[in-house]
């Protein structure tokens, strides 16, 4: 192995790396607001890609139609909840939230002639169709269960998780799908080849990393969000509403999931069940921060995009054995080093 | 337990016997759903337009799905064995699906149709693989048309990229023996994930290696990614493809980057170049626009190996009757006897001579040399 060759497989192991990193922040996130270990992560990933590739391919994506699925079904049980504590007032807000929006996104998407449109209106349409589902997602599913213990709340979003790959299954068919790149430029840096997707998903993880940090740090949404994290029941006694830090935090997370599905479109053929793989390699990152650092499941995302590059240049036939076998050593440093602090239920 | 499926499947048996018009029961299991589905729906979808009377005979299919499960799939068998009774199984569609089956027909005795890819189901033969026979060209077959052409223009040296899964480890497996004869080095040997979102690392392996062609072997539209990988590291030497790759999805999503790619598969890609004379012409047609006429699109060759299964039974049937009533451990044996003597079956794969030694039964009628020219399928000449 040469320098050159050391050096590409350093750039490809960053670009997956980027994509780790973001999910693992998702992962990070939603496990310490919700504590749902969110195994459907992954799926957001197909769900943007393969979204973007129907836009593209001018047909109507089937994914707005489960938008409005999922939206009449809390129309109808929040609906419900507001006649019966007879809140009629509430009832335009939740109407037009969950049925308003998803058959209005449905009318453009027939209005409008999106095969034609520019790329990033395309993307646009894809994020307003797969995004607001984290956000249903949560107070359909996990909302109700809120409280359970963590193992109830890892069960079901197995099944979510399950429920959603036959569905992309249903939606997409079986073969897979690629998009055009962002820009067709190469750049040549030293003997490097760099292309310009490459640099745009680089790129965009590192805006959206720091769009969270500024997120967090500076808006009042993002501060409850935190104070969420720390303690729940405290921030709760502050007037947060829990509901509400959940539906937010899952918004985030499909919003991070879909993103990282476009961004990766044009670079590899994405299948209905890519994301899963995807997915679980950001939650090897994430164990690596321990489900709570931010910073250190980034690095640890890094860290398994190279692994994974170098291990498939030397071994190819053992690169899941080794990515996925890294996360024995993790959690035997972990747990050694780290005071066990059992799980208040 | 044991009892109660005995007593059923006594039941069943007398129900039969009573009727006058007995009916022949063919039991069918497909991954139409999970990580194989791709191959799995088009076969689902070939089960209605399979034959429907043979030898006077009805045949009623039962189809099954076992999500692309190795498991599900042996549950599925015994299933229709012991509750519905079946005189035959196609399916499953996966290899190692397959593979674990194999037990449980030959110790039931009913005759398993496999539309799979591996030929590690019907070679070597035993006692168990006599029950079962295969619908699709063995590896050997297509590596042997590949390795003639490298021969042919050349070649010296060969890069290997398969998936890491039975289907690419048999390929790598059988072509490694057939280029030895030829004389062909394999200079580099990767292997790939279906699921994998960057080969970058082995394309680069491959390109460090300076082979003169490159093979690629993967089931479906995974088949592409690596050779876009090869093309956008600046790999200009010629890639070879197996018969995975013979699908619609492979131009697709290759686009120009495939362009004078080399491939042997079945006829079904390139039905209209081929000449009137070929056996096999006129049936794929028939089938091909059957496919298109109920689903709207081509039907992938998947479903082509699916359709031959009931070419072979709807030949084989009329033979067992003589022997037995469907239903019976007797109809069932000598069913298996007849798709044995299978003699120059035109199906939509090729044409089938079965031995008691070759249970997939195709010879150079099954593979046709194609390339990739201006963004179609092409017959090489």
């Amino acid at each position: 192995m040469d320098v050159q060759i050391a050096l590409m497989l350093a750039q490809d192991g960053l670009t997956n790396g980027a994509i780790y990193a973001l999910l693992a922040l998702a992962l990070v996130l939603v496990f310490a607001v919700t504590r749902v270990i969110f195994i459907p992560q992954g799926e957001f990933v197909a769900y943007g890609a393969l979204t973007l590739a129907m836009l593209q391919g001018g047909s109507m994506p089937a994914t707005a139609w489960l938008l409005a699925g999922m939206g009449a079904l809390v129309a109808l049980i929040d609906g419900a909840t507001a006649l019966r504590n007879g809140q009629t007032q509430k009832l335009a807000g939740v109407l037009g939230w969950n049925v308003g929006y998803p058959l209005g996104l449905v009318a453009l998407l027939t209005l409008l002639p999106v095969k034609d449109l520019p790329l990033v209106a395309q993307v646009v349409l894809a994020l307003a169709v797969v995004v607001p589902m984290g956000p249903l997602l949560y107070r359909l599913v996990f909302q109700p269960i809120a409280s359970a213990p963590i193992l109830i709340l890892l069960i079901v979003s197995v099944a979510v998780h399950v429920a959603m790959v036959g569905l992309g299954l249903l939606f997409f068919g079986a073969e897979g799908q690629r998009t055009p790149a962002f820009s067709d430029a190469n750049f040549e840096i030293g003997p490097l080849m760099v292309s310009g997707q490459t640099v745009w998903v680089v790129m965009a993880s590192v805006v959206l990393i720091l769009a969270l940090y500024q997120f967090f740090e500076r808006t009042l949404y993002g501060k409850a969000l935190r104070a969420t994290a720390i303690n729940r029941n405290g921030a709760r006694l502050m007037g947060i509403s829990p509901a509400l830090a959940g539906k937010l935090t899952f918004f985030v997370a499909a919003l991070i999931g879909a993103l990282s599905g476009v961004l990766i479109a044009p670079i590899t053929t994405i299948y209905y069940d890519t994301g899963f793989l995807i997915g679980l390699k950001g939650f090897v990152a994430a164990i690596i921060g321990g489900l709570a650092s931010y910073p250190l499941a980034a690095v640890g995302a890094v860290l398994v995009g190279l692994l994974e590059s170098f291990s498939s240049f030397w071994a190819s036939a053992f690169k899941e054995v080794i990515v996925f076998t890294l996360i024995i050593p993790v959690l035997l440093w972990r747990s050694l080093t780290t005071r066990h602090v059992e799980e208040e239920e | 337990m044991k009892f109660k499926h005995l007593a059923v499947s006594l039941l069943i048996g007398a129900l039969f016997a009573g009727t006058s018009h007995a009916q022949v029961k063919i039991g069918v299991v497909s991954s139409s759903t999970g990580p194989i589905a791709m191959v799995g729906i088009p076969q689902k979808n070939t089960v209605p337009l399979m034959p429907t009377k043979a030898g006077g005979q009805s045949i009623r299919y039962i189809p099954l799905d076992d999500g692309s499960d190795p498991t599900a799939s042996v549950v599925a068998i015994k299933k229709l064995i012991s509750e519905e009774n079946v005189d035959a199984i196609i399916g499953p569609s996966g290899s190692p699906n397959a593979m674990g089956a194999i037990q449980f027909i030959a110790e039931a005795g009913v005759p398993l149709l496999a539309p799979v890819g591996t030929a590690a189901v019907v070679l070597p033969m035993n006692e168990q693989k006599k029950w079962v026979f295969k619908t699709t060209q063995n590896d050997g077959l297509i590596a042997s048309a590949l390795l003639e052409h490298m021969a042919k223009t050349g070649v010296k040296t060969v890069g290997f990229i398969g998936t890491a899964d039975p289907y690419g480890e048999n390929w790598g497996k059988v072509f490694a023996e057939g280029a030895a004869k030829k004389g062909i080095r394999i200079v580099a040997d990767e292997r790939f994930q279906r699921q994998d979102t960057s080969v970058t690392a082995q394309a680069l392996k491959v390109i460090a290696a300076r082979p003169d062609v490159v093979l690629i072997a993967a089931p479906g539209s995974p088949a592409v990614l690596p050779q876009l990988a090869l093309v956008d590291r600046g790999y200009k030497g010629k890639f070879y493809q197996t018969h995975g790759a013979a699908l619609p999805d492979f131009l697709k999503l290759g686009g120009k980057k495939v362009e004078g790619t080399i491939l042997a598969a079945s006829l079904m890609l390139v039905l209209d170049q081929v000449p009137d004379s070929h056996p096999s012409k006129k049936i794929a047609k028939g089938y091909m626009a059957a496919y298109e006429k109920t689903y709207g699109v081509t039907p992938a060759t998947f479903g082509g190996n699916m359709f031959d299964a009931g070419l072979l039974l709807e030949k084989a049937i009329p033979l067992a009757l003589a022997k037995g009533k469907p239903g019976t451990p007797e109809f069932r044996s000598a069913l298996r006897d007849a798709l044995e003597q299978t003699r120059e079956l035109a199906a939509t794969q090729g044409v089938y001579n079965m031995t008691p030694a070759d249970h997939s039964g195709f010879d150079d009628r099954g593979r046709e040399l194609i390339t990739v020219s201006n963004g179609t399928w092409t017959l090489l000449k």
